[in-house]
């Protein structure tokens, strides 16, 4: 009896599933063409602002310590109100939270994790009159809303840099008769084969490249975003394997320690790290967001479009490098990149230059990026153009993932 | 009258029989906790912010009450955890920790997210519905079964064996996570199926959260039903207040257990196929967000009654859903509000202490007596 009863239960569910289900799948395309209007655009009073933010964890991460102090640095110096939500998860939660910050009046609502995109774009598609601003999403271009935007910076200008500095170390090394030119082996901790990891290392090993042309790199992937122990491991073990300088793209202290330890030098990421590592920290690049905060509040007070895609550069200030450590970085360091740097902004040095990158031993003149987010990965545009590749123009978030000769990677299981 | 002469201590406490406490009584002395917690972390409040506590417990009341979005938030994240807290209650009741719940929503949820990406219009929905519903429950029922079937044979500890099961299905989710990543190597698996929705739960009356809170009440009537008048009900009771009085009155011990957890699994596989079909359409290695833990604390608050266990879980998710309206609009970190949850819990949990014992104070009229 009870038997029975459970299986009328479990297919009275089934059914009521499939019924209701059906229904709805015909029926929701057409309400993403009606949204494509033009909203109204009208300039709102500095005191009418509000903007809401959304971060996925709180001060105690470093990645969001670096969004939640632009975001007040750049509420305060505009003079608008805002509210901060924190330890917003990227799930249903963080379409809630932008709900609940419309609720309060929020104008304008700012989102920092890369999987809080979608639930954002829910949110956009409902609330047309609010601002959506996305920092690192790829879809923006593709959904073409009016009123959901990404964001995001030419970092690979500053990894490169930050290359450029490596480039030296390992240079003064070899001048200093420590290890041989063809010795020059560098080792770079990721997260996952991710574009934005690719186009990281890769423009990190060019600019070393361009100044220490035998230089090879290992990569070794950690498959997390934020694992100390991981990245602490993966950077020993590149140590152990004859890597004589080391750099990162993850969040914890877990490289910087590890270099430390074994007095191997150095170039960090989302700030300086030279509290955990004073006598191996050379240089760090970061992403300033102040910059675009600005930017998109100055728009809606000016009643302006917020481009759907927008990439900060060293000119606006959203690419950074933070303090040289003189003590370990190689003499004349800081003039030499003030010297590249000057060549970046003013177009003459292009960091992913082709005529410098060679894949498979061919030379690098065409290359299909996978710039709108699909699910089959579909190679779209073509990238290469004018003697180089076009990094962050089609979209802000970097799409720039070749595997160009001279770096190793030790295992791509992530 | 020597042995007169040792001194009666100032009180003791005396266990209740069973009979002594009225009902009302018993939810009076709660309700006087509940007060006493709420004046004790006023207290705190002022002491460690200098906000007004009233202030305080305004802004978190607002947080669940505030507009009617956020109160369907409530109930919707009420119901998931009430799920949860359902699927462990058996198994808790047979006194098995389960405390793998977790793990068995991420299979659950895996399972789901799996069905949708694979098989999204290849089939027509009606399979796929079916299909979901079938893994998840297999997933988390498989997930549970495990270590129940180690403890009913070989007598292992199933404590540590449900944990351990969580840190593999989160391993195993953060691996597909990765192989079904997009955009490619991010790691993460975006919404799914995100322009055709396909194989999400359906919105009832225009509400996205109505089909959920629905599917977990008719769980709960059903749970309630189970325990308390079928025969399984009665005989993982049995086995929980007494192994061998179990076997003595001819219970399949073995049987009831790998039972009553395949139950348990199947359960936390809705929860969530509920969570990745109906709210979140994805899954990560935070689809369950803890509430398998949680689970534990609404199921053993409320004595393993569904019933009882609706208000616990009301409750918790009303402190958790506070405490981050308390974050954001009084500029506090997260951390205070759960400290005063936390307070709040730990009277609630210290008023049963209350219900089940008395405090006997010495009396001068007992000597007389004597």
């Amino acid at each position: 009896m009870k038997k029975i009863l459970a299986i009328i239960m479990a297919l009275a569910l089934v059914f009521s599933l499939a019924a209701c289900g059906a229904k709805d799948t015909g029926t929701e395309p057409e309400t993403q063409g009606k949204i494509d209007e033009e909203v109204s655009l009208e300039p709102v009073a500095k005191e009418d602002i509000k903007v809401g933010f959304i971060f996925l964890h709180d001060e105690n991460s470093t990645y969001d310590k670096n969004f939640i102090e632009a975001a007040e640095a750049a509420c305060k110096s505009l003079g608008v109100d805002h509210i901060t939500m924190t330890n917003i998860p990227e799930s249903n939660e963080c379409y809630e939270a932008a709900c609940d910050l419309v609720d309060e009046g929020c104008n304008i609502i700012f989102a920092d994790s890369f999987n809080h995109e979608d639930y954002l774009i829910k949110a956009a598609k409902e609330f047309p009159d609010v601002q959506f601003c996305h920092a690192t999403g790829t879809k923006a271009h593709t959904e073409g809303l009016p009123n959901f935007h990404n964001a995001f910076a030419s970092i690979y200008e500053g990894r490169y840099l930050a290359g450029v500095a490596a480039g030296l170390k390992l240079n003064e090394m070899i001048d200093s008769g420590k290890i041989t030119a063809d010795k020059a082996k560098m080792g770079y901790v990721g997260a996952y084969t991710y574009a934005e990891v690719i186009s990281g290392y890769t423009s990190f090993y060019l600019g070393a490249k361009s100044v220490c042309p035998s230089v090879t790199m290992d990569v070794q992937f950690t498959g997390s975003w934020y694992d100390e122990t991981q990245e602490k491991e993966a950077a020993t073990k590149l140590i152990n394997n004859g890597c004589v300088l080391i750099s990162q793209h993850a969040d914890s202290m877990g490289a910087p320690t590890a270099c430390e330890n074994a007095g191997v030098p150095d170039v960090s990421y989302n700030g300086s790290t030279k509290s955990v590592a004073p006598n191996t920290y050379i240089i760090s690049s970061k992403i300033n967001w102040q910059p675009y905060m600005e930017y998109m509040i100055n728009c809606v007070i000016e009643g302006k479009k917020i481009d759907a895609d927008w990439t900060g550069t060293i000119a606006t200030g959203s690419v950074q490098l933070t303090e040289l450590n003189e003590d370990v970085a190689a003499a004349g360091t800081a003039a030499k990149l003030e010297e590249v740097k000057a060549g970046i902004e003013a177009g003459t040095i292009r960091v992913f230059d082709a005529s410098a990158i060679t894949v498979g031993g061919k030379a690098f003149t065409s290359y299909m990026a996978d710039v709108d987010t699909d699910k089959d990965y579909t190679k779209d545009t073509e990238a290469i153009s004018d003697g180089y590749f076009h990094e962050s123009e089609f979209r802000s978030a970097p799409y720039f993932d070749a595997r160009i000769d001279g770096i190793t990677l030790l295992n791509e299981q992530f | 009258m020597a042995d007169n002469k040792v001194r009666e201590p100032l009180f003791h406490i005396v266990k209740r029989s069973k009979v002594a406490l009225p009902f009302w009584k018993a939810w009076l002395i709660r309700i006087i906790a509940v007060l006493a917690a709420l004046v004790f972390c006023g207290i705190i409040t002022k002491i460690l912010t200098g906000l007004n506590p009233l202030e305080v417990y305004k802004t978190m009341f607002e947080g669940v009450f505030k507009s009617e979005r956020k109160m369907w938030k409530f109930a919707q994240e009420t119901a998931m955890l009430l799920c949860v807290a359902l699927a462990v209650t058996p198994a808790f009741k047979m006194k098995f920790w389960n405390i793998g719940a977790e793990g068995q929503v991420l299979m659950g949820g895996l399972a789901t997210a799996a069905c949708m990406l694979l098989f999204a219009e290849k089939m027509p929905t009606w399979l796929l519905f079916v299909l979901m519903v079938a893994t998840s429950v297999i997933a988390g029922a498989v997930w549970a079964v495990i270590p129940a079937v180690f403890k009913a044979f070989w007598n292992t500890n199933e404590t540590l064996f449900t944990l351990m099961m969580n840190y593999i299905a989160i391993q195993l989710v953060s691996y597909f996570s990765y192989i079904w990543s997009n955009p490619k190597g991010s790691g993460k698996i975006n919404t799914i199926n995100m322009s055709t929705e396909i194989g999400w739960l359906p919105e009832l009356w225009g509400n996205k959260y109505i089909f959920n809170i629905l599917i977990v009440l008719t769980l709960t009537v059903l749970m309630f039903v189970y325990l308390r008048y079928s025969k399984h009900g009665y005989e993982l009771t049995v086995v929980g207040e007494s192994e061998n009085t179990a076997k003595y009155i001819g219970i399949n011990v073995k049987k009831v257990i790998i039972r009553t957890l395949l139950l348990s699994g199947a359960i936390c596989g809705i929860a969530g196929l509920l969570l990745v079909a109906g709210t979140d359409h994805t899954v990560s290695r935070d689809t369950a967000a803890g509430r398998g833990f949680t689970a534990i604390i609404v199921s053993w608050m409320g004595k393993f009654n569904p019933a009882y266990m609706i208000l616990t879980a009301l409750l918790l998710v009303f402190f958790d859903q506070g405490a981050t309206q308390v974050s954001s609009f009084l500029h506090l970190n997260n951390s205070f509000s759960e400290i005063i949850s936390g307070i709040i819990i730990f009277f609630i949990i210290g008023s049963e202490f209350f219900i089940n014992y008395s405090i006997k104070f010495r009396e001068k009229t007992k000597e007389a007596a004597k």
